[in-house]
């Protein structure tokens, strides 16, 4: 089955590309897997009439500087590119403000990019569903990708929608920032099927101490999402798959992990990772991996480095959480990807422990576990955990914190108005993502 | 690709767009050797075929033919605007781009903004719609002038208006050049305040500059050229004041500080023109750095401004470069913002620097400079792949400060000494439609803005609680 994704705005277009640029290499390296690598092609690309590989993938942007950069370097990589009309931009940005790009630019545009998306979905042979790549900071990426995500669940009301949001840096990128994430937030909520989130501070530690990068640029920031990003919607095997690479990779996500509509958030983290010249010398063992993956989820690190390794599941007495402490991370929902070798022989017991989850939902259904034997992007071994838990419950927390504070001083919201958003709007909105804080809080009760 | 359209008011307004327009060419000379019009150039500049009457318009991505700036020049003299069409630049401009007059508005604020005003009115908005027609996405205007005098302040707030009216949805980035205290024009404060009430309700940004601050840094930096500190050569022809290399040859006396204005226009909007890692979009600039609608004055300051010999700039100089940019002797106005509360701040950086170069800096800087309690992360930046030319990098910041607070009060002050004694009242009352209530409104607007500033300066400092969340019921 194919991925239909949306990039928008400068960030889910350069994430976008690194994706598929991961993915097409990935495949092709893959080569003696066959059909591994048919399967990875179906569902990401399809062939034009010169045989090359084209990425089911729809380009908005209210600018063309970045998407004519997204094109061309696709085209440079000699292995991929993009459709040559299927791209959208318009001349001026939305500004960093999400009223912009929500209330004028969606509604103006939307004929247009429903009929791109159209155009794409019919050159599946199945649809598997959608996935939205946007930042939540800026204007058009948060603002116009909440309109079309609302459009797209309105014309495709069956199909699976994924939402890929990159949040921005705690500080320095965009000052409207935490108004923005806030109102797409609670507007994708209520449309979208799992919403899988990328903090840049977090990518931008796993390149300084694990990658050794000295001067990190956005595209190291985004090749580390690609290769996350990659090693989740890469085949796999499931449970009951019967050894068929499973068909529908986001119906299976969105299954395993949002069992409940209070609860769409994920999160994830890879091991291993580290700089391509140092995996020639290094040698893994799924037992280590596995021990290092399950520390770093209930102590909520996204990297292998500084695990906390006193944190322990607590015990049926001690479950209480505060907001502030490092303190246990409970999950809803963990899906376990394993790729390389021996992978059957991996012992995943460790994640089937009840005392990782809620008390209402039984490890056997909060846990699931895919495998593929191919390894994936040069590492011979590695293994993803995709989280529904309460590992975004803190930066979330953070992000409303500073939007309720900067709105109890109506600082800025003269900008929103302008556009059509009105005070009553952000309260909603407050409220709704309250509710998400609220919900995931109550996780470990 | 957006374009901008340059609106030059008055003698000030038109020395540094003429530095501007020099500049621009070079810089785009500099990065373009293909001699194919290019986005980058369609921004700021028309590519026309002379050859057809009614200049045809060349598009995006054919040659150069003759490059015409997208600018309305205004004054109400003809001294400057003649010397510009006898100067190497007169090819970039034609006659239907030009306003001039001959009497000049003898420093009487009412006189441009009211008798001018009316009778130019119907030229200059055909002049303003002419300039937008020729633009497929008009995106903002820049208007520069000078407070002091009479045209650029007078006239030029009118043209403000007029934009307001015509171009309702078009951004107005206003670049005033404020009098020195020993302003040789008497009646400067009048102009300023009546100005300034102008200012505050029509544009989307101002950046402030002073006359003073610019003399200060163009001192300086001559100085430092001429000996100086051994091992900090200069280099002869630093781009910030220098026009070497530009079209015109011998310097004029404001030449220099001309340059400076001018070379903080340029990185304004080099990231709107340019590719980079983080652009940054004019449009970005008013949502990111006005909080609240009257309080939309940005303090600039420019770096490296005393630039040194050697390109190669090791990480150390590099973040030189970040503490310089909060340096008292880097703002383009006489303010202190790092001893004032900052409201919001944007750092547009161009050049080889990348997003953890930004990052490192502003941790570096963050814990020094207070930011007012609701907005403690009040930090915009831009990443500009394509340096200024002779220079590896360099860095504009752009600050919401109270600071500006004291350059206001020494203004109203100077104000009030000539109103008290009614001093050459009569001269701006003998103009139709100038009525007395236009100074006490014009003074009471600047009060008001004077007291929004100290609303924010006093909670500089308190501890700001959190504001109590909402709560949800479970």
């Amino acid at each position: 089955m194919s991925v239909v994704t949306l990039q928008l705005g400068q960030c889910g277009n350069q994430v976008g590309q690194e994706l598929y640029d991961v993915i097409c290499s990935d495949a092709q390296d893959a080569q003696r897997r066959t059909t591994h690598t048919t399967v990875s092609c179906e569902r990401f690309f399809h062939q034009n009439k010169h045989g090359d590989l084209v990425a089911r993938a729809v380009l908005i942007d209210m600018e063309p500087k970045v998407i004519k950069q997204s094109m061309k370097k696709a085209a440079d990589s000699g292995r991929w590119r993009y459709g040559d009309d299927s791209h959208f931009s318009q001349k001026q940005g939305s500004g960093n403000n999400w009223a912009n790009g929500f209330c004028v630019h969606g509604p103006r545009h939307i004929e247009v990019v429903e009929e791109l998306v159209r155009r794409e979905v019919e050159r599946c042979d199945r649809l598997a569903g959608f996935m939205t790549m946007m930042s939540v900071a800026g204007g058009t990426g948060s603002g116009v990708g909440t309109y079309v995500t609302q459009s797209l669940r309105d014309a495709y009301s069956k199909s699976f929608i994924l939402n890929h949001l990159t949040w921005p840096y705690g500080t320095g990128e965009v000052i409207v920032q935490n108004y923005n994430s806030v109102l797409t937030l609670a507007h994708l909520y209520q449309l979208s099927d799992a919403i899988l989130v990328h903090e840049n501070d977090t990518v931008h530690r796993i390149c300084s101490q694990l990658l050794n990068i000295k001067h990190i640029s956005f595209s190291d920031v985004n090749r580390v999402i690609a290769h996350q990003l990659g090693s989740v919607l890469q085949p796999a095997l499931t449970a009951d798959s019967h050894g068929v690479y499973s068909r529908n990779p986001l119906g299976e996500l969105v299954s395993s992990l949002a069992c409940h509509p209070e609860y769409k958030l994920l999160s994830v983290c890879t091991i291993p990772q580290m700089p391509s010249s140092s995996i020639a010398y290094s040698t893994f063992s799924w037992p280590g991996l596995l021990k290092h993956l399950r520390q770093m989820l209930i102590s909520n690190s996204k990297m292998e480095d500084g695990i906390d390794w006193q944190m322990r599941p607590p015990s049926a007495s001690e479950r209480t959480r505060s907001l502030t402490g490092a303190s246990f991370n409970t999950s809803l929902a963990n899906l376990l990807i394993l790729r390389g070798k021996d992978v059957y022989s991996a012992e995943a017991g460790g994640f089937e422990d009840p005392a990782l989850y809620t008390s209402w939902l039984s490890p056997e259904t909060a846990f699931t576990r895919w495998n593929s034997p191919v390894p994936f992007n040069k590492y011979e071994k590695s293994a993803t955990l995709v989280s529904n838990s309460q590992a975004l419950l803190k930066p979330l927390d953070n992000m409303v914190r500073k939007a309720w504070n900067m709105f109890a001083s109506r600082a800025y919201i003269h900008q929103y108005i302008r556009f059509g958003i009105s005070e009553e709007d952000f309260l909603d909105s407050f409220t709704s993502v309250e509710q998400v804080i609220s919900s995931y809080t109550q996780l470990c009760n | 690709m957006t374009q901008s359209v340059i609106v030059q008011v008055g003698q000030c307004g038109n020395q540094i767009g003429c530095r501007f327009w020099d500049l621009a060419l070079r810089e785009h000379a500099h990065v373009n050797k293909r001699g194919v019009y290019d986005e980058a150039l369609s921004s700021f500049f028309r590519n026309v075929d002379s050859r057809i009457s009614d200049g045809g318009a060349c598009g995006v991505g054919e040659r150069i033919q003759h490059l015409k700036a997208r600018a309305v020049l205004v004054d109400m003299e003809e001294g400057v605007v003649n010397e510009i069409l006898q100067g190497p630049l007169r090819e970039v401009f034609d006659s239907t781009q030009l306003l001039t007059d001959v009497s000049g508005s003898g420093n009487n604020w009412a006189v441009g903004h009211m008798t001018y005003g009316s009778a130019y009115r119907e030229q200059i908005v055909d002049k303003l719609r002419k300039a937008a027609e020729h633009c497929d996405c008009l995106q903002c205007f820049f208007l520069i002038h000078s407070m002091g005098g009479g045209t650029g302040s007078g006239l030029g707030t009118k043209v403000l208006k007029l934009l307001e009216e015509e171009f309702p949805d078009v951004c107005r980035i206003v670049t005033s050049v404020y009098p020195s205290a020993e302003d040789d024009v008497i009646t400067s404060p009048y102009n300023s305040v009546l100005a300034m009430k102008e200012l505050t309700e029509h544009a989307d940004c101002v950046i402030p500059v002073e006359n003073q601050s610019l003399v200060d840094i163009v001192n300086k930096i001559k100085y430092m050229s001429d000996g100086g500190k051994p091992g900090s050569v200069i280099k002869r022809d630093s781009a910030i004041i220098s026009g070497r290399g530009g079209l015109s040859g011998a310097e004029k006396p404001f030449d220099a500080m001309n340059n400076i204005v001018a070379n903080l226009l340029l990185n304004i909007t080099s990231s709107a023109r340019f590719e980079g890692s983080l652009n940054m979009d004019l449009n970005e600039i008013a949502m990111n750095l006005v909080p609240f609608p009257r309080l939309h004055y940005l303090v600039p300051s420019l770096t490296p401004l005393y630039t040194l010999a050697d390109v190669n700039v090791p990480s150390r100089r590099l973040d030189q470069m970040f503490s310089d940019a909060f340096s008292k002797n880097h703002q383009l106005i006489r303010a202190d913002p790092k001893h004032s509360l900052y409201l919001a701040c944007a750092l547009m950086v161009r050049g080889n620097v990348q997003v953890s170069d930004l990052r490192r800096n502003i941790e570096r800087l963050r814990p020094s400079l207070p930011f007012v309690s609701w907005n403690q992360e009040g930090w915009k930046t831009g990443l500009c792949s394509v340096p200024p030319v002779g220079h590896s990098h360099s860095l504009l910041a752009l600050a919401n400060n109270t600071c500006l607070k004291s350059t206001f009060v020494e203004l109203s002050e100077r104000f009030t000494k000539l109103y008290r004694k009614k001093a050459h009242l009569h001269h701006y009352l003998h103009v139709d439609g100038m009525e007395q209530s236009c100074f006490s409104e014009a003074v009471t607007s600047l009060s008001s803005l004077i007291e929004e500033y100290d609303h924010l300066d006093a909670t500089k400092g308190k501890i700001v609680l959190d504001a109590t969340r909402l709560s949800i019921a479970t």
